[in-house]
């Protein structure tokens, strides 16, 4: 089905949904699942918009390439001292997806729940769909932040021993330190395998999926590939996403899908059997 | 390459990853998840309280808060000195340590 048949077809049901893309651990791609979830679900017609959360050391904006385009941030709207409109960068490229950067200048600590509550709410006012919070590293006050106003949770893990030991920690905390967790309302909980190298894994040199799974527990949302095309794209600023031609834009797109409640076969997991003549020439 | 090398079978270091994490994450979760926040403050109470009566030694006490189908069931594991006397002993100081 084109882009354009399903964003017919899912445009009926406008309910917000608030979603923390989280991991523990830093440099697992955090970010640029942001983007590129947030990118993808804009494409399928839903209005998006994806609010960074790491003050200080912002960079969602870079990957979404609109990092010239900031004006105010999250901290500027809390405080008062900027309508959320004002701040809100909208994408050139894809309808219906907007950036809401993080501060570069100031405290880690000047956002507070009270005002991030206030900023998802008009959010939701405002129309919003999917409103994806890009969570910073680690598991204080700014990671609690992200995760605290969330109706789902996408865990970023690599195949990877301490990834997979933050992961764990970090689905601790969705359990307890979230407004849903408070009111006994259960969030939902999806794992995204990334960086995934399917031939190191059948050679048993990285954790598989069924290991992680295993491990952690968590309902599975797919593998993106560990992919060069990930870094080209975020130098140009432009998330991997809208690079048809790469395989990890496929599994991105495929994970969209998923997350969107489509049924798509999981790939990207085992490697591919090359014949002889593709090993020599492909 | 050395030749031997060329026939050994490379080592399986994600089934080690797996086997580590394993124990790791199932220590780490008894002992963060389902473990409310006022459970080491309670702990150093009982200690004083007990340690009023009796001598025990810090290190060999635990408490633990365990899920077994809808209940829940705290579990205080005491174990208590060998030599009672006559009661004018004092309590031994409880280590701040403790309080974490």
């Amino acid at each position: 089905m084109g882009l354009r048949a399903r964003a017919r077809r899912t445009k009926e049901a406008p309910v917000s949904k608030v979603i923390v893309i989280t991991s523990g651990k830093g440099g697992v791609g955090k970010t640029t699942t942001s983007a590129n979830i947030a990118t993808g679900i804009a494409l399928c017609g839903h209005k998006t918009v994806a609010i960074d959360f790491d003050v200080g050391l912002r960079n969602l904006d870079l990957v979404m390439g609109c990092e010239r385009r900031v004006v105010y941030d999250l901290v500027n709207v809390t405080k008062g001292e900027a309508k959320l409109v004002q701040a809100l960068i909208r994408d050139k490229r894809v309808e219906n997806l907007y950036v809401l950067p993080a501060s570069q200048t100031r405290d880690k600590d000047a956002l507070d729940f009270e005002g991030v509550g206030q900023v998802i709410d008009e959010l939701k006012a405002l129309g919003f769909e999917y409103i994806i919070c890009d969570s910073p590293a680690g598991i204080e006050k700014g990671a609690q932040m992200a995760m605290y106003f969330a109706d789902e949770a996408i865990v970023v893990t690599n195949p990877e021993v301490s990834s997979v030991r933050d992961s764990d920690r970090v689905i601790g905390l969705l359990n307890s330190k979230t407004s849903r967790a408070e009111t006994g309302d259960a969030i939902q909980i999806h794992l995204l395998l990334t960086r995934y190298a399917p031939l190191q894994v059948a050679k048993g040199e990285m954790l598989s999926v069924e290991d992680v799974l295993e491990l952690l527990g968590i309902p599975f949302l797919g593998v993106i590939p560990e992919s060069k095309a990930v870094l080209m794209a975020s130098n140009k600023g432009t998330p991997v996403i809208l690079d048809e031609t790469a395989e990890v834009a496929q599994a991105y797109l495929d994970v969209v899908y998923r997350f969107l409640g489509e049924d798509r076969p999981h790939r990207f997991i085992h490697e591919e059997k090359k014949g002889f003549l593709r090993r020599l020439f492909g | 390459m050395r030749l031997l090398d060329f026939f050994r079978r490379p080592q399986n270091t994600a089934s080690i990853a797996k086997d580590r994490l394993q124990i790791i994450v199932a220590r780490e979760r008894a002992a963060t998840r389902h473990a409310p926040d006022y459970l080491p403050r309670l702990q150093q109470e009982l200690l004083q309280v007990i340690a009023k009566y009796e001598k025990i030694d810090i290190g060999q006490v635990t408490v633990n808060v365990d899920r077994s189908g809808g209940c829940e069931v705290l579990e205080l594991n005491i174990v208590l000195g060998g030599d009672v006397d006559d009661g004018k002993r004092r309590a031994p100081a409880i280590k701040p340590a403790l309080a974490r």
